[in-house]
């Protein structure tokens, strides 16, 4: 790895001032799983590394039905999972942070981080989107709130622009009689990068859908919400034949590329199952609720 | 560049340890090339094999994805803390008579991941093993016997850490 230096602000304002002063040739770090990869493989030419752990706000998880869950860009993944009243409000966001790397990626690695990568593999962005997550960003022009669905503009990019990080996600209290999953495929059951992924949520009331989130891993530029899957299922009863046409309507949402993971045809395929099968874990979880 | 060395503060295997390091070192690079404490092994040096696991303040991570500035007052402990001077831990016990080991360049990673394991979880199933040790990769054993190696500890140890 280059040269570089380090620096780790302990307020927001010095992070901003510290990014903003090298522009791209500066980056935060958080958990690092990704970052330091990179710098390594040559892959980002990075001059200054920003530090944001020493910042409290950055590491600060908070939940409460009121105000619903704020985790800071670089609480690491198995302190959410950990937590037994978040792992059971936010079912999708506990299958994600529970399946990114193994133990010791998810001692150090954040949905934060995972959401600022901006893979299109990323495995928690799918489930943010079905529930609702927005990105706090903080900047030289202030605080500004992203809905995560709009984050990732291209593979490794996003919105945040020169002195511009992430500070936390917001996701509001489910309703009741809700429900979430995230499923993904891999040819081994663990520490593999998506082929394709699928987050569903979804609100009952009684055998009815009342809303439905429905977002896709791996089958476009960047994580994609697939609004025609979810729209598929509101006012209707789950039938098979109703969670077919969501999986149609993600199979269309799917714009996926061909490589040594999978053919396009292959992940187009994937996708559909995983809806399907990621709608009937989240009613299911939803009829539990 | 700068290129001043940076000071850090940490305890190792729990003694109080400071070291000089380049900003751009990872943790693996200070425990091996700066503390000469080569136990903790290089594997893939990109998060994948686990080889370079160590206990950071508790958790189990890969050293190659922490910078050793990143390690300043932590407590990390390593392979070289895992025995005592009365003898081998009952994890490095079980992996030698359950010959959970051919080259060896992944074993310092399975002890230290096993035994933080085994720490938290007392008597973990086999498939908790197995999930556990995902994150650890061995090209030599086919993982059977290292499995069967950390249910034998589990089992010596009685249920106790």
């Amino acid at each position: 790895m280059r040269p570089i230096e380090y620096v780790a602000p302990t307020t927001v304002d010095e992070a901003v001032a510290a990014l903003a002063e090298k522009g791209e040739a500066a980056r935060p770090l958080a958990g690092g799983t990704d970052i330091l990869v990179q710098m390594r493989g040559g892959r980002r030419a990075v001059d200054r590394i920003v530090d944001v752990k020493k910042i409290p706000d950055l590491n600060e998880l908070s939940y409460d039905p009121q105000n619903g869950l704020r985790v800071g860009a670089a609480v690491p993944c198995h302190r959410i999972y950990e937590d037994d009243a978040i792992a059971e409000a936010y079912p999708g966001i506990m299958d994600a942070a529970t399946l990114i790397g193994g133990i010791q990626i998810q001692g150090r690695a954040s949905l934060g981080g995972n959401l600022c990568n901006a893979a299109p593999s990323g495995d928690s962005i799918p489930a943010l989107i079905a529930h609702h997550a927005v990105a706090e960003v903080a900047g030289p022009g202030g605080r500004r709130d992203v809905p995560v669905e709009d984050f990732c503009t291209a593979p490794g990019r996003t919105v945040l622009g020169p002195g511009e990080f992430l500070v936390a996600i917001r996701m509001p209290t489910p309703p009741a009689n809700f429900g979430a999953s995230y499923l993904r495929f891999i040819p081994r059951n663990e520490m593999d990068i998506a082929v394709a992924g699928a987050g569903a949520s979804v609100v009952m009331d009684g055998d009815t859908v009342t809303a439905c989130r429905v977002a896709l891993a791996s089958v476009a530029p960047t994580p994609v919400l697939a609004g025609e899957a979810g729209a598929a299922l509101v006012g209707r009863e789950p039938t098979n034949e109703v969670l077919a046409q969501a999986a149609e309507a993600a199979r269309a949402a799917a714009k996926p590329i061909s490589d040594m993971r999978g053919t396009a045809e292959y992940r187009t395929h994937l996708v559909g199952v995983l809806t399907t099968r990621a709608l009937r874990n989240a009613i299911q979880r939803a009829k539990e609720a | 560049m700068p290129s001043e060395k940076i000071h850090v503060r940490t305890t190792v295997n729990g003694e109080a340890t400071d070291f000089l390091c380049e900003a751009n070192q990872s943790l693996l690079e200070v425990l091996r090339d700066v503390l000469y404490m080569t136990g903790t092994k290089e594997g893939c040096n990109d998060g994948n094999c686990g080889a370079c696991t160590v206990n950071l303040d508790g958790r189990i991570v890969d050293s190659c994805l922490v910078l050793g500035v990143e390690a300043d007052g932590a407590a990390i402990e390593t392979i070289e803390g895992v025995a005592t001077p009365e003898g081998l831990h009952p994890i490095q016990q079980a992996f030698l008579e359950n010959a959970a080991l051919q080259c060896g360049v992944c074993t310092p990673g399975f002890i230290v991941a096993s035994k933080a394991l085994l720490e938290r979880e007392p008597n973990p199933s086999e498939y908790r093993i197995r999930h556990w040790l995902a994150g650890n990769l061995c090209r030599c054993t086919g993982y059977d016997k290292i499995v069967r190696a950390v249910v034998d500890a589990a089992q010596q140890m009685g249920g106790k850490s």
